[in-house]
């Protein structure tokens, strides 16, 4: 397998970007490293064909932003918006990830090793988030749909609003938001953490050892008696 | 001797002005519901507006141009400052973003097909882009809304501008919402939910927060669509001049500022009616704001403003561009051109408790014209060609409007329209519009009467 190294000491991110958004046939199946990411936003954003990309340290914002079959690893840790609104392919994040983490991500896979921020997985849209450590206050806010899986803690108002999302935590929860309960894990449940586990690389974490949450649906439908919740 | 015939006069039945029909009829339906009343549409109450403006025309100290003869330009450039493929449209009229959801997909084709007629853009909205609409339109802005339904970048590379929504003049601060009668399963797997349910879209953006944040987002964006595209903002009209300062700061290219009269596929009353500044306070301000950061009409560099809310005709294109901007936006005037609240259906409207022209319960999706609705018979109402067809005569007749305007005050280009040719009939509009009140040389708060 070729891999390709680009220093961002030296060359612009935006000729490394455009270099990454080129024609799949000629991409696909090619290695990239990024070195000096020194904390640059908007690393390997846009990516759309199958490359796996390394970034050798810590990258700000919206790194891997809006991924599509591509594979990029942070080998360090990540600014808010790491792999927003991702379509699909694996980021993975080697440390810890700042805000909205995962935020409206549609498919795909995120694994962040370390914690992350506040409002990680906000609104996401059917993507997985795997989350070794612990998450911020407001995560999962609006959830529609996808499994966000906690190995850690989650602070205060947890999957408020939430929709059709799964969230399974394993720690404490610090309060849950609006419409967001305890669900009793089914088979298929049960069946989605194992798979999730696995695939990031916790294979002997026990799925039950886990809570899960989800919607109690009752804020469906705007009614004078969710008044309060509103 | 007492007069038998003369009776104690009772005064007439009078209404309060305060409690007048209307509020009392509110009244009683709060009371009966419990929840506040949603609706489509704009401002309905009496707001300044562009009415209250006159141009001057040309006569000795000023030299017209032939009407039909000398050329008076319409076209309009937008995203030159960043954007390697700039926009160019033949006409300054542009159409606002409404979603697919809050329109049928033929109403949304029709509005593509119109544009695309007289070489204008369209947008899309909240609910992301439909084929009919991306293959119908030639130039097709693409909204990048707070709760990011049908958000995808495949779209965001179809697109030829990207608008990132902050708010919108009907609404600013608020999210929108679409009730369950419109979320078809279309819709629903459009914007990832379950089918039949009130869906909420957020107020705020879910990656991003304040103006240091908007400019590293925008950068993202540019990134991911190679820097080709012009990226717009688009603003509620509530503090003008800060807010287009803030979005030129984070690298707009175009601002695009919306003011209360703006229509909204489904708000609370209350928001509609009560938040927000009208347009014709807001233009000013704006323009002072890219004149201040050096980016008003200066070569390559310059930050286009679009502004809407209320734009009804040629008189208001032109009083728009007058005050500074560079193109308009309309959204409930173009509905309008389609065929929503005509008369032809005003049994239908009586069926639903209205009357044709009042009709505002578009969040209902019962909309008999087949436009605010996902009700699959209802929506075969619109022929989408036809429909176009009347959309693109009724942007050409603004355009000749605005022209024959211009034309009048001596101008070879809208754009060549200034608030000069203007004066302004009311104290209000005067003092807002920053032009004298006719027959003086007052401006309040500008000049000494
Ligand atoms: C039915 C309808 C749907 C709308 N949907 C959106 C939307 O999705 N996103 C948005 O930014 N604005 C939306 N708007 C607001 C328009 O983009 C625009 O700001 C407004 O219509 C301009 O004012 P006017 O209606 O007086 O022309 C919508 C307006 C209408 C009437």
């Amino acid at each position: 397998m070729d891999n390709i190294s680009f220093d961002l000491d030296k060359k612009p991110l935006r000729e490394v970007n455009q270099l990454l958004h080129g024609d799949a046939a000629g991409l696909n199946g090619k290695s990239f490293t990024i070195e000096n990411p020194n904390g640059a936003h908007s690393i390997a954003v846009g990516l759309k064909s199958d490359v796996h990309v390394t970034i050798k340290g810590h990258a700000g914002y919206y790194a891997a932003g809006m991924n599509q079959i591509a594979k990029v690893t942070i080998e360090g840790s990540a600014g808010s918006g790491v792999a927003e609104n991702m379509m699909s392919g694996v980021v993975h994040v080697k440390g810890f990830a700042s805000n909205a983490a995962g935020a409206t991500a549609n498919g795909g896979l995120l694994i962040i090793d370390g914690d992350a921020g506040l409002r990680c997985a906000i609104a996401l849209k059917g993507a997985d988030i795997v989350v070794g450590g612990s998450v911020g206050s407001f995560s999962a806010f609006m959830a529609q749909a996808g499994n966000f899986v906690i190995l850690g803690d989650a602070g205060e108002g947890l999957g408020d609003s939430i929709y059709e999302a799964k969230i399974f935590v394993r720690g404490k929860v610090k309060s849950l938001g609006a419409d967001c309960e305890v669900k009793t894990m089914d088979a298929e449940s049960k069946k989605i953490l194992t798979d999730l586990l696995a695939k990031s690389g916790h294979v002997d974490v026990k799925p039950e050892s886990f809570t899960q949450y989800g919607s109690a649906r009752t804020l469906y439908h705007f009614h004078v008696d969710n008044a309060g919740a509103y | 001797m007492s007069d038998n015939s003369y009776k104690t006069p009772q005064t007439t039945a009078r209404y309060s002005a305060t409690f007048d029909e209307y509020t009392m009829s509110e009244i009683r339906r709060a009371a009966a519901t419990g929840i506040y009343d949603i609706r489509g549409g704009g401002a309905k109450r009496k707001l300044p507006h562009f009415d209250d403006l006159l141009f001057l025309g040309a006569s000795v100290s000023r030299y017209p141009l032939e009407g039909y003869r000398e050329k008076c330009g319409t076209d309009v450039v937008l995203g030159t400052r960043y954007a390697k493929k700039p926009i160019y449209l033949k006409t300054v009229i542009t159409i606002a973003g409404m979603s697919f959801g809050a329109l049928s997909g033929p109403a949304k084709e029709a509005l593509g097909r119109g544009a695309t007629a007289v070489g204008t853009s369209t947008t899309t909205g909240d609910g992301g882009m439909t084929p009919e609409e991306r293959g119908q339109s030639k130039t097709l802005v693409y909204q990048y809304l707070p709760s990011r339904y049908g958000m995808n970048p495949d779209d965001l590379r179809k697109a030829d501008a990207i608008e990132v929504v902050i708010g919108q003049g009907a609404k600013p601060g608020g999210g929108g919402m679409l009730l369950g009668q419109k979320i078809s399963a279309r819709v629903a797997k459009m914007r990832c939910l379950p089918e039949g349910i009130d869906q909420r879209s957020s107020c705020r953006h879910p990656d991003w927060t304040g103006p240091d944040d908007l400019e590293i987002k925008i950068n993202e964006i540019r990134e991911i669509t190679d820097w080709e595209k012009p990226i717009y903002v688009k603003i509620g009209a509530t503090r003008p001049y800060f807010d287009v300062a803030l979005a030129v700061k984070a690298g707009a290219d175009v601002v695009v500022l919306d003011g209360m009269q703006g229509g909204t596929a489904a708000t609370q009353e209350v928001f509609i009616e009560h938040v927000g500044l009208p347009i014709l306070a807001a233009i000013r301000p704006a323009v002072k704001a890219l004149q201040d950061l050096g980016v008003y009409r200066n070569g390559k560099d310059s930050v286009q403003l679009i502004v809407s809310g209320g734009i009804r005709n040629g008189a208001d294109v032109a009083k728009a561009i007058a005050l500074g901007a560079d193109a308009v936006a309309i959204g409930t005037a173009a509905l309008i051109a389609l065929g929503d609240n005509d008369p032809h259906l005003e049994a239908e409207y009586n069926k639903l408790g209205t009357t044709a022209g009042a009709y505002d319960d578009w969040h209902e999706g019962k909309d008999p014209a087949g436009i605010t609705t996902q009700d699959p018979e209802l929506m075969q109402r619109v022929d989408p060609v036809k429909a176009g067809h009347r959309l693109a005569n009724y942007i050409a007749v603004m355009t000749m409007e605005a022209q024959v305007v211009a034309r009048a005050c001596g101008k070879s280009h809208l754009h060549n329209l200034e608030p000069e040719d203007l004066v302004a009939l009311t104290i209000e509009a005067s003092a807002m519009a920053q032009v004298p009140l006719a027959g003086t040389s007052w401006i309040p708060g500008v000049t000494q009467f």
